[in-house]
């Protein structure tokens, strides 16, 4: 088929970014699957128009999730498109690859696929672009001999997701990287066997900076913190101030909490701290995280697909996720969460939407936690939650 | 009544999508709680492992329409020849 115009396309390629058209300029010679691929799309900016069309059963054998079907609905015009289905690949914890890696992914998905790639999706995953329905068992096939597995879709836990952690990060209060390889391992059935009511994602953050927008963005959010002091290294304190830092202006006044105060020497009331990361973004030599370290779970978030935004709340303020046995209690607690959000939570709705609908506390007393100060951001935050003493009968 | 094998879970689930095809969309969960009604001395890992069977037979498959459902094998909808 000859190759058709794409002036609008064209049109992308002009501005002062690289365009996310140009790779496929560079495939389109001999990859006739991404030539039909910017036909497709020509069109679509012509006509202002999508021609996708879901798939809804496509995958491979026994899983659920990790093939997203897509179908060309300009299957006439464009036949090289007529399949155009995604892979969604579990990448490893921090997205750390070797260069021999890459070139394996790269080389399968040359062989099996339209060569286009996401490093990574907005999910975590590495995401191979645009292959046929008969090209999946085979891709499948080499993935899992290199040792890579499909990531999650569908009303499953998703491929769990975390920042680099301890192996790039100073800030890290726990094992990022371990915490999302073991979630992995001990949670594979619901990762490919779709069986929650929607959607349940894990992401692992090692500080309050929490890089992978895990409080915005994941049903589950662990995110690391200390319980004791701020660690403060005087002299460097004293080396920015002399190297110019406006102490008072963008560290003291910005605390949100102002519970800091310097007067040549820096003090913190640890106390008042809300852990937000600013002065120790702003002081990285001389502020450290507390020696005492571990994890905050917050549940609940999730971007607006089906209904709003929701941000997380906390449900447990601080566990120790590295020490085994606070692990198994962590994953104890999933457990629990999962079966009461299968038991109650409606088709397609996420468990911050159901936690929304039936109220924190009833959730809270479903589950097994007991409420704890750390849940709100102030005292009296709400009115109309009561605590019973313990033993009183509501 | 004895309790019922993982194998009669699963043909009593495969009954179950069979006749709600084209009908009702059954999720894993709705499979499930069926089952425990039933037979209230079957645990949740029993269903998994029933499912589980169906799956990796290719009798059942997963289909995604929204939120994940559990299926006959039939041809895509939206598939082009």
């Amino acid at each position: 088929m000859a190759k058709r115009e794409t002036p609008m396309i064209d049109e992308l390629r002009k501005g002062p970014y690289p365009s996310f058209v140009n790779e496929m300029y560079k495939l389109q010679g001999r990859k006739p699957m991404v030539q039909d691929l910017l036909g497709q799309l020509e069109d679509s900016y012509e006509q202002r128009i999508g021609h996708w069309k879901h798939g809804g059963i496509v995958g491979v054998m026994g899983y659920g999730g990790g093939v997203i079907g897509r179908y060309s609905d300009l299957s006439d015009k464009y036949p090289n498109v007529a399949h155009f289905h995604t892979m969604r690949i579990n990448q490893p914890a921090g997205w750390f690859y070797t260069s021999q890696a890459l070139r394996t992914l790269a080389d399968i998905w040359e062989r099996h696929g339209s060569g286009l790639t996401n490093m990574h999706g907005s999910t975590g995953d590495i995401v191979f672009l645009g292959t046929t329905t008969a090209e999946l068992e085979p891709t499948f096939a080499e993935l899992t001999a290199a040792g890579f597995d499909l990531g999650g879709s569908g009303s499953c836990m998703r491929t769990p997701s975390a920042c680099v952690g301890p192996a790039r990060c100073e800030w890290a209060c726990y094992d990022t990287l371990k915490l999302c390889y073991n979630l992995t391992q001990e949670f594979q059935d619901e990762l490919h066997r779709p069986m929650f009511p929607y959607k349940f994602k894990f992401k692992c953050a090692g500080c309050p900076n929490d890089c992978v927008a895990s409080i915005a963005r994941a049903d589950m959010s662990i995110i690391g913190t200390w319980k004791d002091a701020i660690q403060i290294d005087q002299a460097e304190v004293e080396k920015y101030a002399k190297a110019g830092l406006d102490i008072e202006g963008a560290v003291v006044a910005k605390c949100p909490s102002q519970c800091i105060s310097y007067n040549g020497k820096l003090t913190i009331d640890d106390g008042e701290c809300v852990h937000c990361m600013h002065c120790l973004n702003v002081m990285p030599k001389a502020l450290r995280p507390g020696r005492e370290r571990g994890a905050t779970l917050l549940l609940g978030s999730k971007a607006p697909i089906m209904e709003g935004a929701l941000l997380s709340s906390v449900i447990v303020p601080f566990i120790n996720i590295d020490d085994p046995e606070e692990y198994e209690q962590f994953k104890e607690l999933v457990r629990r969460i999962w079966e009461f959000w299968d038991e109650n939570g409606k088709n397609r709705e996420r468990v911050g939407e159901l936690i929304q609908r039936i109220g924190m506390p009833t959730f809270l007393d479903a589950v097994g936690l007991d409420p704890e100060p750390e849940m709100i951001s102030a005292p009296r935050d709400n009115p109309y939650i009561f605590f019973q003493p313990e033993g009183e009968e509501a | 009544m004895a309790a019922p094998t993982v194998e009669q879970i699963a043909e009593e689930m495969y009954q179950m999508v069979a006749e709600s095809m084209g009908k009702k969309n059954l999720k894993a969960n709705d499979l499930t709680k069926a089952i425990q009604a039933k037979y209230p001395e079957v645990d949740r890992d029993m269903c998994k492992a029933a499912i589980r069977i169906l799956m990796d037979s290719g009798r059942c498959v997963y289909a995604y329409f929204g939120g994940s459902y559990i299926q006959l094998p039939h041809k895509e909808g939206a598939a082009n020849e």
